[in-house]
């Protein structure tokens, strides 16, 4: 019964969803929004669990004197989000938490990933060498597709019609042969997981 | 060691240096970059302007601070476009970091054009989960979002009234840096059959083309490239325009590099060839 109730209750939600999905009517509009409701419920749950595993780690880490700094600046930094976060008239412009999200947070994630231009460069100069013939067309690809960026005058007319050409062409031409089998693959999946044939989410106790 | 060798070898600090250079001179020195529209960007832009007054366009802003550089001036020029035609915008995030974003995008513009949250727009805030919030929507708006992002019940406010889900929207206009514009296709367009059109990271659009030519996108709005055609499309020019004479110099500079790169291969490996050597 340990192993038979989890699959029971999989599979029927399983092909309720499915049914819902394809037949709208008022009954299968109320057990979608009546499901979705049961995994906010889940998600809300798991929240908790994710903040006391946060502090409880940090917390630890101030004992540690090489990750006694960034713990303290993390949890400083929650403690004053949640403080300053707490009412409602702080997802407004000009509160102490919005000033917060726009003169830290924001610059922060913009910096990280701004770092990746640079990696890149670098990649691209070892990488894109023409060692073999393959090598070369994506050399060619890379180069045609980067060129767009630059005004050339009449070249980027010529250059744009390329770059539609590669990307409605062979792009597409990859990107969906991928797409399908993916999908199929999804489909496959989920059909053993409704049929009980996928177990091995459930662990091996 | 010769000079075509120490290039083939050469250390990467020295290709940091050249790629922050180039990204500083251009803050020092600006320049005009010309622009040449693109159909897929000119595409959303006609669909948006040949929309009546009051009529319902909606904005879905997916991303984080990230990704704020390339798909911010996208979402002002669109919303700008949306003010500026007396449309009426509902705007959602699915970007947990989103809101804040928004906020002062929505806040700022609808002072310039002179706009009220509430009767002109309305931002009706975040949810978790993508997929579902994407598939509520489509039955209710207020099934997700009872109440806007600042509290106030939809049922309230004046925009809200006589929409109710995807059905009463003309089009729908994902900006995104990550697989919610997966998201908006299979459970919003898939399921709902409104019109889409996304914005996206320069990165992110080659693989979102197919879904162009299959009609699932009526338009696409690729990189800050794409943002400076949509700023010169609408007549509000704006950091996607100022953010091209970055992107030209830096992308010079990667070519440059990659044909220096290549030019240093092709030499040392015929020299090695000779000597009986491999190439490096």
């Amino acid at each position: 019964m340990k192993r038979e109730i989890p699959l029971l209750i999989v599979g029927i939600t399983g092909f309720a969803m499915l049914i819902q999905y394809f037949i709208p009517t008022d009954w299968s509009e109320f057990i979608f929004t009546y499901s979705q409701d049961w995994v906010i419920v889940i998600g809300i749950l798991a929240l908790p669990l994710g903040i006391w595993s946060l502090i409880k780690a940090n917390v630890l880490k101030l004992k540690v004197p090489d990750e006694r700094f960034y713990s303290a600046v993390l949890l400083a930094g929650f403690l004053a989000m949640l403080v300053t976060g707490t009412k409602r008239e702080s997802l407004e412009a000009g509160s102490t938490f919005m000033t917060i999200f726009t003169n830290v947070l924001i610059p922060i994630q913009a910096t990280i990933f701004s770092l990746l231009a640079f990696f890149i460069a670098s990649a691209a100069y070892r990488a894109f060498r023409a060692r073999s013939v393959l090598a070369t067309i994506l050399l060619v690809t890379a180069l045609i597709i980067m060129f767009r960026f630059i005004p050339l005058g009449p070249i980027s007319t010529a250059n744009l019609s390329a770059v539609s050409w590669i990307l409605s062409v062979p792009n597409m031409a990859a990107k969906r042969a991928i797409m399908m089998g993916i999908g199929l693959g999804a489909t496959a999946t989920a059909i053993k997981i409704i049929l009980g044939i996928e177990r091995t989410y459930m662990g091996h106790d | 060691m010769k000079i075509l060798d120490k290039i083939m070898l050469i250390d990467r600090r020295w290709i940091y240096l050249a790629i922050g250079l180039a990204v500083i001179i251009p803050a020092i020195w600006s320049f005009e970059v010309p622009v040449t529209v693109s159909p897929e960007v000119k595409r959303i832009y006609d669909f948006v302007d040949q929309l009546e007054q009051n009529d319902y366009i909606f904005v879905a802003v997916d991303y984080d601070p990230s990704s704020l550089a390339e798909l911010n001036p996208m979402t002002e020029a669109i919303i700008n476009q949306a003010f500026a035609k007396n449309l009426k915008v509902v705007i959602v995030t699915l970007a947990q970091f989103g809101p804040g974003m928004v906020e002062e995008i929505t806040s700022r513009l609808a002072a310039n054009h002179q706009k009220i949250r509430g009767v002109d727009y309305c931002f009706l805030g975040y949810r978790p989960y993508p997929a579902i919030t994407i598939l509520a929507m489509g039955v209710d708006f207020r099934v997700p979002f009872p109440a806007d992002y600042y509290g106030t019940p939809l049922d309230s406010l004046p925009v809200m009234q006589g929409i109710k889900n995807f059905g009463d929207v003309k089009g729908v206009i994902d900006l995104t840096a990550g697989n919610t514009a997966d998201f908006w296709l299979i459970y919003g367009n898939g399921r709902y059959g409104f019109p889409l059109a996304i914005g996206i990271t320069g990165v992110m659009s080659a693989d979102y083309y197919q879904y162009l030519q299959s009609g699932q996108l009526f338009g696409i709005i690729p990189g800050v490239k794409g943002a400076a055609e949509y700023e010169d499309l609408v007549g509000f020019p704006g950091r996607g325009m100022e953010q091209m004479a970055y992107q030209v110099i830096a992308h010079s500079v990667i070519i440059l590099f990659i044909i220096m790169s290549n030019v240093a291969y092709f030499a040392t490996r015929t020299k090695k060839d000779k000597m009986g050597g491999g190439a490096l």
